[in-house]
């Protein structure tokens, strides 16, 4: 019922306009075309004199309302990610000036040239001095924002540093598979026809290779160590997907095929985060930003900084895939005496990490 | 030389055929369908564009009432989508479905096929003094391609898997196995055959244009006499051609890797819900982006430059100014059409592209905003000390001007890669794209609908329903693509279904229903403009003079309702260009007047 008063309403609505819209052409008509013109010429002007006004005053206030909400306000997690925030400040200013002084011309000029009695258009056709005064401008403006741009699109794409800690990240329809490279630092070889969820091989790790053996797969969340650059190989098991890092300024994309790369340095961990927005439930998140498919909006990843010592220590008390995949080879679960050989494992481990510090 | 025996050959057939007009009557079939007047042919694209684009707006206010309300349920929903809105809500799928087919109706159908069709079938014979097209039949096939590419686009709606859902681009290898998705499925064989049906209707439609300008402009018009509007129609014509080609070959490799297991696209997949890997190897996914942006760059061009062209020239008639710095715009369109060719990666500079040759796309994609800027500076210029008309069309060029500076200035974003790092895929690019590309070339449309509208039916569409057509669109525009700018900056993705379960998209839950409100209202605005256009088809106000605007162009001295051939008599010959307004005293000059013996240059 109420659906069909929504209904109702909109067609008297329309109706109404309608009758409006017809009563003001006989008027029209009756006045002569002439008068007509000049009457709503005028209307018109001043609707687009008040539409500058209130459209300068409804991007103030939008601004006011939502600047807070973007990620800029909370600064950029990553050492890189400063880079784009101090160039997107830099090309705001730009752009922003250009966009107050063009868009208050074109509303002034039409409200201030708007069509009177005894009032000449002027037959003013072309000037060489000023179209190369602003050919020129616009050049000089973007060669700057070029070099800006390219000087930090040369940065974030270099090789990453050589102490970087390395993960490997894979998407699949709907989520991320993360996998770190044991003791002996190398990822095993993976090849796609190796693959089989059944029997706890995800990435297709191929098992001749001795460096897998100690690669360890995480899918719930991905732990990286804070000030240590991180360099993500990014991999993909089915269609195009993205791996979008927010908080980190970064972003690429995960093709199947094609490994690709991204680096960065976390600046803040994930509990100074915590603290510095205010927000106990705050975690990085890893959007899927490329359409992957009807879940693609539920591909969400975690990421958490932790301290150096405690990401050493999370990833030594990870079992390798390896053991996963041939439980018969975990020394863990053979019967004799092992059951404390984590706990030990993670005590060794915080002394080698406490040495390394105390000696900085 | 063999031009003008050319020209008069063809002003004598026409004559000839115009003769025969008084004797034969045409049947409906020949003269409202299977037409080869051109004039009758834009109508047909414009017509189907409209119904396009009522289709394709329904389309995103339906996802818009996911995205604005994803909590509510709208039953009425279900009882007409069926499964795809079970319980009153559109299903994920759907969702996709939906924002695919918007992105592809509106870029193709209407801002292509609805805009390009019609106006250059409109106005290049009309501007350029030819009786038709070069070629009239195939300006027919043009249409009737376009017409059955609509039918099996439209079509795949009604197919069970859905139609296609891997968004407008259709990258694979989402798209290339139905496995990874429903929309994947006979949806996405339909797209492909569509497409390359669109293709070819764009191929003959562009090169007819082509030809048409080149060949058979009247006597004394020379091309730098042609009105602005016609050399956009060139450059459109230009791009469309040599760019389709490449996107129909990526379509047809498409359809070779999902049906005769070829790998071009393909390698290196597993397909989870089956628990297999495919056995293609050594394809590359990111060639598919290459063919694709190829065309999906040249094709922004192909959509806003026709609008810029017809916004020069009412702007320049309403203001009765002529346009500031004619060689400039050309120059500038020119400029704009070879850069065109020469930025498609920069839509891939987060797909571990070569840096290096990254930089030279940042380089080449910030360079269009200078000829952007000259155009822009000159519209401003040519607005200064005139004498200003705001009729709708006038108001719908100014509104396009706005929307262009406003929409092109975030491009300079997006084009410098190391911005775009973090931008890339937001809804930044959403409201950049929507404001420069999509309601810019909208308001182009408009203003060359209420402006042209006379000429097309004799009639007048009703003003004060363009006024408020106007004034809704372009707050309504504002409203919603401003602020969608902030949420981009928060990293909010696009083509989200729903973004309640993450947790730094918290907080633009209102924004979003406001957004998604503001849409309805101006989608309501739109079926006002609809009415107005069939009302005033049959009960407009008549015309009583041959040029209501006071235009210089040649369009303007055919009779109020030119029969097919334009002209009744010879066709005019042309003596000066198409911007002689407020010239040595008087308002306007028409082009086919010969230049007096003391009138002073421009």
């Amino acid at each position: 019922m109420s659906g069909f008063f929504v209904l109702a309403t909109i067609l008297l609505i329309y109706l109404v306009i309608f009758q409006i819209a017809k009563a003001s052409e006989y008027v029209g008509v009756l006045k002569g075309e002439e008068v007509m013109r000049k009457q709503s010429n005028r209307i018109n002007g001043f609707l687009l004199i008040s539409f500058l006004v209130l459209g300068l005053i409804g991007v103030w206030y939008c601004n006011d309302l939502y600047a807070h909400k973007t990620l800029f306000a909370q600064g950029s997690a990553s050492v890189e990610g400063e880079r784009v925030d101090t160039m997107f400040m830099w090309t705001l200013g730009v752009t922003g000036v250009v966009f107050f002084i063009t868009q208050i011309l074109l509303f002034w000029f039409a409200f201030k040239y708007q069509e009177k009695d005894g009032q000449k258009a002027v037959h003013f056709a072309h000037s060489n001095k000023l179209e190369l005064i602003w050919t020129a401008i616009p050049a000089i403006a973007m060669t700057g924002l070029v070099i800006i741009g390219l000087r930090n699109w040369f940065h974030f794409t270099k090789e990453a540093p050589a102490d970087s800690v390395v993960v490997e990240i894979t998407g699949k329809q709907f989520n991320w598979i993360y996998r770190y490279p044991g003791k002996d630092k190398t990822l095993g070889k993976t090849y796609f026809k190796e693959i089989s969820d059944k029997n706890n091989n995800p990435l297709g790790q191929v098992w001749s290779d001795q460096a897998n053996n100690d690669d360890v797969i995480e899918s719930s969340e991905m732990h990286i160590p804070v000030g240590i650059p991180c360099k993500l190989i990014i991999n993909s098991r089915d269609v195009v997907h993205d791996v979008g890092l927010n908080h980190f300024r970064m972003k690429m994309d995960a093709v199947p095929g094609i490994p690709t790369t991204l680096w960065f340095t976390p600046k803040y961990t994930t509990k100074q985060m915590r603290e510095r927005l205010n927000d106990p439930e705050f975690v990085y998140e890893i959007s899927c930003d490329q359409m992957c498919g009807p879940g693609h909006f539920s591909m969400r990843g975690v990421i958490v900084v932790d301290e150096p010592t405690e990401y050493k220590i999370w990833l030594a008390t990870r079992k390798p895939n390896y053991w996963t995949a041939f439980p018969e080879k975990d020394p863990t679960k053979q019967p004799p005496a092992t059951a404390d050989t984590t706990a030990k494992k993670t005590a060794d481990v915080k002394v080698e990490a406490d040495t390394k510090i105390a000696k900085k | 030389m063999s031009n003008e025996a050319v020209l008069h050959a063809h002003a004598a057939t026409g004559h000839a055929e115009h003769h025969e007009h008084h004797h034969h009557h045409e049947s409906f079939i020949t003269k409202y369908i299977f037409s080869q007047d051109h004039k009758m042919i834009s109508k047909q694209f414009l017509v189907t564009g409209i119904v396009w684009a009522i289709l394709g707006g329904l389309m995103s206010v339906l996802f818009r009432l996911q995205l604005g309300y994803p909590n509510e349920t709208f039953p009425i929903l279900e009882d007409i989508l069926g499964k795809w809105a079970k319980g009153g809500k559109i299903q994920p799928e759907f969702y996709y479905a939906l924002v695919t087919m918007h992105g592809t109706v509106l870029v193709f159908f209407v801002l292509t096929a609805g805009l390009s069709g019609t106006f250059s079938n409109l106005l290049i014979p009309l501007q350029c003094g030819a009786r038709d097209m070069a070629s009239p039949f195939l300006n027919m096939l043009s249409y009737w391609f376009f017409f059955i590419s609509s039918i099996i686009m439209l079509s795949s709606f009604f197919i069970e898997t859905g139609a296609a859902s891997g968004g407008w681009t259709s990258y694979p290898p989402l798209s290339a196995i139905g496995d990874f998705s429903e929309g994947s499925k006979a949806g996405m064989d339909c797209w492909l055959i569509s497409m390359a049906l669109f293709i070819v209707s764009a191929l003959l439609g562009g090169l007819n244009y082509i030809a048409t300008v080149l060949n058979m402009r009247t006597k004394g018009l020379s091309m730098t006499k042609l009105p602005l509007t016609i050399w956009a129609f060139f450059f459109t014509a230009v791009l469309g051609v040599l760019s389709f080609p490449v996107l129909l070959s990526g379509a047809i490799l498409l359809l070779f890797d999902r049906h005769l297991g070829t790998s071009f696209y393909l390698s290196d997949i597993f397909v989870s819900k089956t628990q297999t890997a495919l056995p293609n190897e050594g394809g590359s996914a990111i060639l598919y982006q290459h063919l694709f942006w190829f065309l999906g760059h040249p094709e922004v061009y192909i959509i806003l430059l026709p609008a810029m062209g017809m916004a020069s020239e009412i702007i320049s008639t309403n203001s009765r100014k002529p346009i500031f710095g004619y060689m400039a715009m050309v120059g500038s369109l020119f400029a704009i059409c070879i850069l065109a060719f020469l930025v498609w990666a920069h839509h891939m500079f987060v797909t571990g592209l070569n840096p290096f040759l990254g930089a030279f796309f940042v380089l080449l994609t910030l360079l269009i905003a200078v000829p952007s800027a000259i155009k822009v500076f000159n519209w401003l210029t040519t607005l200064w000390k005139g004498n200003i008309r705001f009729t709708p069309a006038m108001l719908f060029a100014i509104g396009f001007v706005s929307l262009f500076i406003s929409g092109g200035l975030t491009g300079i974003y997006l084009g410098n890669s190391a911005l775009d790092y973090q931008l890339h895929d937001t809804y930044f690019v959403v409201a950049h794209f929507h404001i420069v590309m999509g309601v810019a070339s909208m308001f182009g449309m408009f203003a060359g609908i209420y402006h042209w509208y006379p000429k097309m039916f004799g009639r007048h569409l009703n003003h004060t329903l363009g006024y408020i057509h106007f004034w809704v669109t372009i707050c309504g525009a504002y409203l919603i693509f401003w602020p969608m700018h902030y949420q981009g900056l928060a990293g909010a993705p696009r083509r989200y279904y729903d973004i309640s379960n993450w947790h730094f998209l918290k907080g633009f839950d209102g924004l979003n229903q406001f957004i998604s409100t503001v849409a309805l209202i101006v989608f309501a605005t739109q079926l006002l403009f609809v009415f107005n256009y069939f009302f005033s088809m049959y009960k407009g106000r008549r015309l009583t003079t041959k040029n209501p605007w006071g235009s210089t162009t040649l369009e303007w001295t055919t009779p109020i309702n030119p029969g097919h051939g334009n002209w009744p008599g010879e066709i005019p010959e042309v003596h000066r260009w198409a911007y002689d307004y407020s010239k040595d005293g008087r308002d306007f000059i028409p082009q086919t007047e010969p230049i007096g013996a003391e009138e002073s240059h421009h």
